[in-house]
């Protein structure tokens, strides 16, 4: 009774396109600021600009991290969190890699397999969740520090390395089947494509949303929320499977010690392209948007040879900044805010 | 006792967005004095008290505090002025200590003034506690106490105000008759020590043994006052009630068919249900009415499977079904119309195709998983027209409707997914007056195509004027169920209140 009833009719303001513009608020300033950084490199130093920076230098550092965040926006907008993909890749990259070894797999069934193993990890992720009804940063936090562990211990504190047994696993990432096009971007565009469709036009991506725009009131409405959100957790786990896959094709060998530190430079991505910490609004492009700035700003700040200290201060500052300035369209909006 | 004046309120009166809560209402308190205000559910008394203790601010009226003309804006400045509340939900730091939460905000500290003086806390604690014969350690973690003992607290806060006037809102609620007593002592402790107590309560028979004066509200317009000594619960009852005939409307001569097609047998819940059983008919309206707290939502959301039960089942077309969960309900036909739609019901933040379809998705998908768009927005299209939202379009999110149209893509979402039983929690909760009448109009409609309703109301006309029975509930039980004909305001508000176990004194 106390509430206060809003008028239906609220003015909506000008024509269509207009109404777009202020939907898309979000991913076009994103998109703005991608723009304007990589134009300030470009003028500070032209060879920024040259196809070989961009594709080898660019893209293909983006890779790795753009395929944990693709992963990470889908847990993100359920309104939870996945801490465990850094060093959950790195225990998919060992296991994988002792596998292919030990089977003699092929490149295919070798990918497969990857992504199966990160799917089962990211599974084990939802099941803490829900059965144990643990809060995700909780689940999430042990099960990286254990992924973390079993990596180490499998691989028994050694690298391994693929690229003299394997045939064509460094083609993975590094071959071109479209001419001057590492794979290894392609794979993240295709990877990109599928998450878009499937966060957009599937039942799992139509629940990712309400779980995270209500999850009581999508539980009332009889939706099985705690089956979603272990599929939601397991599709995270399968493109972290795929980061590994990328991750040790890119380097001939899979490193036990190194993941740790990737969730959260893919929890930036997502961020700066404005998925909501909150849950319930989200997208994949603004995420791949958002891993792009942040691989630009790197490969930028070392062409202007600013010493790598500097360069994680600036993309600290790049953080805040996206998301208060996010922060502060969204409260002129009369959105909620992060 | 001629005894001074406290506090005095004239002419106030509150607006909310549709909605006059208060209009020229008065209410006194004298020193030493226990006044009760009654009322119905949403007959203004918290918007009354809100008003006294600087929730909310009046939008007329006068309040004179001993004597003064007083503007209170705010929390801080009612208690600066002597005036404490206590909340029916009490507001208590479950971690800290008795004394902690006695003085919270107002810590004694150490010369310095930087490091806490918690010997010194104690000892205010003691001396406040054995001053009202409280029996409570000060040291105590306050969550680990009972109810009880934690509504001690909140008056031993409120007395260590040095006010003159504590409000009680509902402070029995959930205490038992042994634990009641003990507060009607501490009350008569406050009272032989000159404050003034505004006591609110919904229980009628603890009026005669605490209270001084009764005053009544109705539909946020003050009624009368009168001497406790000098009345009797009937004639209160019927001041609350008051003589509504005129919108006393009765549904129509409904033809309801007698197969059941919901039957809830003896369910208990581990914290209030007891033995709850009834049957809900095919195109039926079965109205629950009782006051807040009697256990309604409590039986709706374990027959949603959303609470636990303890004990009971729960029978549909004559076969037990087993729900673990709302999926469970939802899949045997039942849904769930929250009271808090934002909370419980709508996903806010997205529009209303979405929220239409909610409940329904695998209807609206392929065996891939891929959703048919078109379909659903045909859907969301289709239940706009039908039930008439306005809006301009499907893509609109529900957070910029207004509360009725919300109301009615929660419908739109239980209508999609076909359900039989439809549970309705406070249908008009939040609506405004004009919107009201098209809600009633749709639920009618409803039962007449052949749904079965449940609906959970605070407001008696409204009850009346829907139900073709009534279930009354009190204190988690169910104190009667009756036919529309057989039942009045009156007699309703009897059974809503009798809170007694023995019942037989009732029939």
């Amino acid at each position: 009774m106390s509430e206060a009833t809003k008028s239906a009719n609220q003015p909506e303001g000008g024509s269509k396109v207009a109404a777009l513009v202020r939907r898309e608020l979000g991913r076009l300033t994103a998109v703005a600021s991608l723009v304007v950084i990589f134009t300030f490199f470009t003028i500070m130093r032209p060879v920024f600009a040259s196809w070989q920076n961009v594709s080898g230098g660019i893209l293909m550092s983006t890779t790795v991290i753009g395929l944990l965040a693709i992963g990470s926006t889908f847990v993100i907008i359920t309104g939870g969190i996945d801490l465990s993909v850094g060093t959950s890749m790195a225990l998919v990259a060992i296991i994988t890699g002792k596998t292919v070894m030990a089977l003699d797999l092929n490149v295919w069934s070798g990918i497969l397999f990857g992504m199966v193993v990160g799917g089962l990890l990211g599974a084990v992720n939802g099941l803490l969740i829900t059965l144990l009804k643990l809060p995700p940063f909780i689940a999430t936090l042990a099960t990286m520090k254990g992924a973390q562990g079993l990596a180490l211990i499998v691989s028994d504190l050694k690298p391994i390395l693929f690229t003299t047994d394997v045939k064509g696993w460094d083609s993975i990432a590094q071959g071109n089947i479209i001419p001057n096009f590492p794979n290894g971007v392609l794979i993240l565009l295709v990877a990109a494509i599928v998450g878009s469709i499937i966060l957009n036009k599937t039942v799992l991506g139509r629940y990712t949303f309400a779980i995270g725009s209500n999850t009581e009131a999508t539980k009332l409405s009889g939706v099985k929320v705690n089956h979603w959100l272990v599929a939601i957790y397991a599709l995270c786990g399968v493109y972290v499977g795929l980061a590994a896959v990328v991750m040790t094709s890119r380097l001939g060998s899979a490193q036990p010690d190194l993941g740790l530190g990737y969730e959260l430079e893919a929890i930036a991505a997502v961020i700066i392209g404005g998925t909501s910490l909150l849950g319930g609004k989200g997208t994949i492009s603004g995420t791949i948007i958002g891993a792009l700035i942040m691989s630009v700003l790197i490969n930028g700040l070392r062409i202007l040879e600013l010493q790598q200290e500097w360069q994680y201060v600036v993309v600290g500052a790049v953080i805040l900044l996206a998301v208060y300035g996010d922060n502060v369209r969204r409260r002129r909006a009369g959105e909620s805010v992060n | 006792m001629a005894s001074a004046q406290l506090l005095s309120l004239t002419g106030i009166s509150k607006e909310f967005p549709g909605v006059k809560a208060l209009q020229n209402v008065r209410f006194d308190l004298n020193e030493g004095e226990v006044h009760a205000i009654v009322g119905e559910n949403g007959a203004g008394k918290s918007t009354l008290m809100k008003i006294i203790s600087g929730i909310y601010k009046k939008d007329s009226g006068e309040i004179l505090y001993k004597g003064k003309s007083v503007s209170i804006s705010s929390p801080f400045e009612a208690q600066k002025l002597g005036i404490s509340i206590i909340h029916q939900e009490l507001n208590l730091m479950p971690h800290l200590t008795v004394a902690e939460n006695i003085f919270i905000g107002r810590e004694d500290r150490r010369p310095g003034r930087v490091f806490l003086d918690n010997s010194k806390l104690v000892d205010g604690a003691t001396k406040l506690l054995k001053e009202l014969d409280l029996n409570l350690d000060p040291n105590a973690i306050v969550g680990e106490l009972t109810i009880a003992k934690q509504q001690m607290v909140e008056i031993a806060k409120a007395v260590s105000y040095r006010g003159s006037v504590i409000i009680m809102d509902e402070p029995t609620s959930s205490l038992t008759p042994a634990e009641t007593e003990s507060l009607f002592k501490i009350i008569r402790t406050l009272k032989a020590s000159g404050k003034g107590v505004v006591y609110i309560s919904h229980r009628l028979e603890e009026l005669e043994k605490i209270t001084d004066r009764i005053s009544v509200l109705r539909d946020g317009e003050y009624v009368q006052t009168l001497k406790t000594s000098e009345t009797s619960i009937p004639e209160v009852i019927s001041l609350m009630v008051g003589r509504k005939v005129a919108q006393d409307q009765r549904p129509e001569n409904r033809k309801v068919s007698s197969e059941v097609v919901l039957r809830v047998a003896n369910i208990s819940d581990r914290h209030l249900l007891k033995d709850i059983s009834f049957e809900l008919r095919k195109g039926e309206i079965l109205g629950f009415a009782g006051l807040m707290g009697a256990g309604r939502t409590e039986l709706a959301r374990v027959i949603m499977g959303a609470d636990p039960k303890n004990v009971g089942e729960i029978y549909l077309h004559g076969k037990e079904v087993k729900i673990k969960g709302p999926s469970d309900a939802v899949a045997a036909g039942i849904g769930y119309l929250s009271e808090d739609r934002k909370r419980f019901g709508l996903l806010l933040g997205q529009d209303i195709t979405f929220n239409v379809i909610l409940s329904s998705i695998p209807r609206f998908s392929n065996k891939f998983g891929f959703l048919k768009v078109k379909s659903a927005t045909g859907i969301a299209r289709g239940a706009i027209d039908q039930l008439r939202v306005r809006t301009p379009s499907e893509r609109q999110y529900v957070k910029n409707l207004s509360g009725g149209n919300q109301q009615k893509v929660v419908i739109a979402k239980w209508l999609t997914r076909d359900c039989d039983v439809l549970i309705f929690d406070e249908p008009t909760r939040g609506i405004d007056v004009g919107a009201k009448d098209e809600i009633y109009r749709l639920l009618t409609k409803l039962a007449e195509e052949g749904k079965s309703i449940i609906m959970i109301s605070s407001e008696l006309p409204e009850v009346l004027r829907l139900s073709d029975r009534i279930a009354v509930m009190c204190n988690g039980r169910l104190t009667a169920i009756l036919d529309n004909k057989d039942a009045t305001q009156t007699n309703i508000m009897e059974y809503a209140t009798k809170f007694s176990e023995d019942l037989t004194a009732v029939n």
